[in-house]
């Protein structure tokens, strides 16, 4: 009807959630993640000018440390064309060897990972699920994949990548499934399930590949490590030193893996049943969908997210699962990160999961300028400025509010 | 009140634009001291915007706001509140856990010293004001454990201590029970008695016949005319509102009732807390009528249509649709076995808010030819279908690709409506079908139920509003904590009905 502005319209006095959300997502869809970064930055760098060091000179020797510079150094290049001795001017970075490429090679491997996790993550939540668990279903994908990597020597190479990933995906959609399963059956809330099943999936490949364990190295009985993914199990590399973590074939997976998760969440039945859970369980139940069922299908789903993460990094790069691997692990964990500031949107996944790749990297004590920032200090950062990005990600409807205040102002 | 009084409060040519809409178009309004002055309209008409304008939370484009004679600017609530103008909202703005007396004197606190708060100077000033108004209202309680009426006391009380002498009032009775609305309309004819004045903002007639001295009617954003009580009917109303004649009765030739389409025998059912709330509850309703069932809320109602629609199990008894047991069936079964159901809450359970119309109009098709084909959505065909049913209901405020939450009320309903009945069902349950929707949208609700009726399916009317049910049924059951207490004819009078309902009559029930 004529007359009143539409709801949710900027300036309305009581706007429900609802009316807030539809307005968040015309005004603030990117805005708001942007500025949160940027706050997380600023807080951060303020931090670092605590501790006695230049935040601008070390947030420049974090970007270093990312590689990301390659694709800002221009000059004169020049390439050779295939099978030829003629020289081509380009006036795009040709050096594919240098420090910052092999940097932005590994920035690329984390990112392939994050984006999996993430993904796992931002599935459950559009079906109004808090997968915790991404890190447990990351680790039973990585435990079955070089399981079954490290087998069967001599299948063929497409074979038995297939294999060992796919077995992964199945792995990892279990165990998330089986926390889908519970709330829909006995309405056990899906964040203490998921937590408990990290570490059951935590202690699981502790005890496998640790020390006598069944799936320990049969030939180093002394170190707590799974056997090498055989030739036949790795996944090709395309840039870089295979030597030193050349990057993999996997980030195209991972890309395609967007492609999935966007097509299955918008353009299938079963993306349509997930939404209306997640957005309204009253009404979707009402529409005549099983509300548990899409608990389980859900949980699914996001689990062969983890698994596929799990899987990638076994046969992209690790090629070996360690006791200590399982231990220090925190990609499944980041997965949460980068969901939240990627709306869980694929877009909004895909970039957050370059920035949290990227920031890890840059401040890794490998990638870290130490004459710029002590290394000792250097993954601290990267934690505070997670935690920081999450802090913010929750003060958007702050954001939003400031935001209602300005379209005001400008009547 | 005499013409000579002079207008405590005058809004001239109030001009309000959003973008794509004229909320305000050159609207005057005045308010003369000691006058209740309903401002009536549908929803969207305008009234909100034009309050939260006199409120200071909107800036007006055009148009001066005088008060006692002399122009005044509002930009904020805190500027309202200080010029004397109190406004009670729909959704009040209290704080639970905090008594009543702590809520009324929120940020203006009495203070000893001034820091420490003086309990008890606030629980004297609010009792102070209690008597002066007539209200019965225990200053010591807490906001959660009294009743909504009482909350609303309490909002009103809010403005009284902040000295308000004008009192904006937003669709008061939207929340209140009919003994409530009563109560709300004494207090209202105290405080005008004590010379205060009051804008009451309402789309209901009935009410605004009842308790306003004048009424100013809007329509898309305009002033209709102001007139005064005296003379005016709700027909008269109506049409002011609408622009157009408007049935405010529907005409329904006797209905020819068919098959027995639903069937209910005995039913029982336990309501979230244990407690059975349906306690053995039979009907039948065939093809060709409306079976109206009407009761007080919260006589089990709601529990009886969750059982009918597959959305809660009975603990007893057998539900059949079209000859098939479909006992404690899903919800899913019901909807395929042709029952088609219009919930009570179209918020929480009607439609999905986030998701487009095109999207909730296929809510129970979306995995169907022509809308999906082996696991994948048809997104043409959704849209083409949601635009073609948007056009056919007449569903305003949005294409198909607008969210649903951004549509009024009535419209919302009309996107339900359009669902269920175009799935074409044997059997259809309307709980509520016109709760918060205004004459216009309630005309096309019963005319279209009426229809439905004609059309051959069962019809099944679950409804607060005995005037709803008197128009509408072919044949009354009235339900009385969890049990038929009697069936009416559509002739019966609404004190019988009244009584029934309030179980006065169990001993004279057939049912």
């Amino acid at each position: 009807m004529a007359g009143e502005p539409p709801a949710g319209g900027p300036g309305d006095p009581v706007p429900t959630v609802a009316e807030r959300l539809a307005f968040y997502q015309r005004a603030g869809g990117i805005v708001t993640p942007l500025f949160t970064v940027v706050l997380a930055f600023f807080a951060g760098g303020l931090v670092v000018l605590a501790t006695g060091h230049n935040p601008l000179r070390t947030y420049k020797a974090v970007w270093d440390g990312t590689g990301l510079q390659w694709f800002f150094t221009f000059g004169h290049y020049h390439i050779t064309i295939p099978g030829t001795h003629h020289h081509v001017f380009f006036w795009w970075n040709t050096d594919t060897n240098g420090l910052a490429a092999y940097n932005l090679t590994q920035t690329a491997i984390l990112t392939t990972t994050l984006i999996c996790t993430g993904l796992a993550v931002a599935f459950a939540f559009r079906c109004g699920l808090f997968n915790i668990g991404g890190q447990g279903q990351y680790i039973t994908g990585a435990i079955v994949s070089v399981w079954v990597g490290s087998s069967w020597a001599g299948m063929a190479q497409g074979l038995h990548v297939f294999l060992a990933i796919a077995l992964a995906m199945v792995a990892g959609a279990s165990i998330a499934a089986f926390a889908g399963f519970l709330k829909a059956t006995v309405g056990a809330h899906e964040v203490i399930t998921t937590i408990m099943l990290n570490w059951i999936a935590y202690w699981t490949g502790s005890f496998l590949f640790g020390r006598g364990g069944p799936l320990q190295n049969s030939t180093d009985v002394s170190v707590p490590i799974s056997n090498t993914v055989t030739k036949s199990g790795m996944l090709p590399t395309f840039w870089g030193n295979p030597e030193l973590q050349a990057l993999h074939v996997g980030l195209f997976i991972s890309l395609g893996a967007l492609v999935v998760f966007w097509l299955t969440l918008n353009r299938t039945t079963l993306g349509y049943q997930v939404r209306a859970v997640g957005f309204n369980p009253e009404a979707a139940r009402y529409g005549g969908i099983s509300v548990g069922r899409n608990y389980v299908y859900a949980m699914a789903i996001s689990g062969s997210f983890a698994g596929l993460g799990g899987a990638i990094d076994i046969l992209g790069w690790q090629y070996q699962l360690g006791v200590l691997d399982i231990q220090v692990s925190n990609i499944g964990f980041i997965g949460i990160a980068v969901a939240l500031l990627g709306r869980n949107t694929a877009v909004g996944v895909g970039l957050a999961a370059l920035l949290f790749g990227a920031l890890v990297n840059g401040t890794s004590t490998r990638g870290l300028d130490s004459n710029v920032f002590p290394p000792q200090l250097a993954g601290n950062l990267t934690l505070m400025i997670q935690a920081l990005v999450l802090l913010f990600v929750g003060a958007d409807v702050l954001i939003l509010y400031v935001w209602n205040i300005r379209k005001k102002l400008h009547r | 009140m005499a013409e000579s009084t002079p207008p405590v409060l005058e809004l001239r040519g109030i001009t309000k634009r959003f973008p794509g809409v004229v909320a305000n178009d050159h609207v005057d309004f005045d308010l003369r001291k000691g006058e209740v002055h309903a401002l009536l309209g549908e929803n969207g008409a305008g009234k909100s915007t034009l309050m939260n304008i006199l409120y200071g939370l909107y800036k007006p484009d055009e148009g001066e706001i005088l008060l006692n004679g002399k122009p005044i600017s509002m930009s904020s609530p805190h500027e309202a509140i200080a010029a004397g103008i109190g406004m009670v909202h729909q959704h009040f703005m209290l704080i639970p856990v905090m008594t009543v007396a702590e809520n009324i004197v929120l940020a203006a606190e009495p203070t000893k010293a001034g820091v420490v708060l003086d309990t008890s100077a606030a629980e004297r000033r609010v009792r102070e004001l209690a008597e002066q108004f007539k209200f019965h209202i225990d200053p010591h309680a807490r906001i959660q454990d009294i009743t909504v009426g009482q909350q609303q006391r309490v909002e009103i009380l809010k403005a009284l201590y902040r000295h308000a002498d004008i009192l904006i009032l937003d669709e008061p009775t939207a929340v209140l029970t009919p003994q409530e609305a009563i109560e709300l309309f004494d207090i209202l004819k105290n405080l005008v008695a004590e010379g205060m004045s009051v804008i009451f903002i309402s789309h209901k007639l009935n009410e605004v016949l009842e308790i306003a001295d004048r009424v100013t009617v809007l329509r898309r954003g305009k002033k209709v005319d102001t007139i005064s009580r005296e003379g005016a009917t709700e027909a008269s109303l109506a049409r002011m509102m609408v622009g157009r004649e408007v049935l405010l009765r529907v005409e329904k030739p006797p209905g020819t009732p068919g098959e027995t389409l639903l069937e209910v025998e005995n039913v029982h059912v336990v309501d979230d807390r244990g407690l059975e709330v349906v306690r053995g509850v039979s009907f039948k309703v065939r093809a060709g009528e409306i079976l109206a069932i009407a009761g007080v809320d919260g006589n089990g109602q709601t529990e009886l249509i969750d059982a009918i629609s597959g959305l809660r199990h009975s603990s007893d008894g057998r539900v059949s649709v079209g000859g098939r047991d479909l006992t404690n069936a899903s919800a899913y079964a019901f909807l395929q076995n042709g029952v088609g159901h219009i919930p009570e809450d179209r918020h929480r359970r009607g439609l999905v808010l986030e998701f487009s119309l095109a999207e909730n109009v296929v809510l129970h098709d979306y995995a169907k030819a022509p809308f999906a084909s082996k696991g994948f959505l048809h997104l043409g065909q959704i849209f083409a279908y949601g635009k073609k049913l948007l056009a056919e209901f007449d569903v305003r405020g949005g294409n198909e690709r607008t969210r649903a939450s951004a549509l009024s009320g009535g419209n919302q309903q009309k996107v339900v409506i359009a669902r269920e009945v175009s799935r074409d069902p044997r059997v259809l349950i309307a709980a509520q079908p016109t709760r918060g929707l205004d004459v216009g949208a309630i005309e096309f609700v019963h005319r279209r139920l009426v229809e439905e009726r004609d059309e051959g399916r069962a019809v099944l009317l679950v409804s607060l509003e005995l005037e709803e049910v008197l128009s509408l049924a072919d044949r009354i059951l009235v339900i009385y904590e969890g049990q038929i207490v009697g069936e009416f004819p559509p002739g019966v009078s609404e004190e019988e009905l009244g009584i029934a309902m309030t179980g006065g009559t169990r001993a004279g029930a057939a049912a």
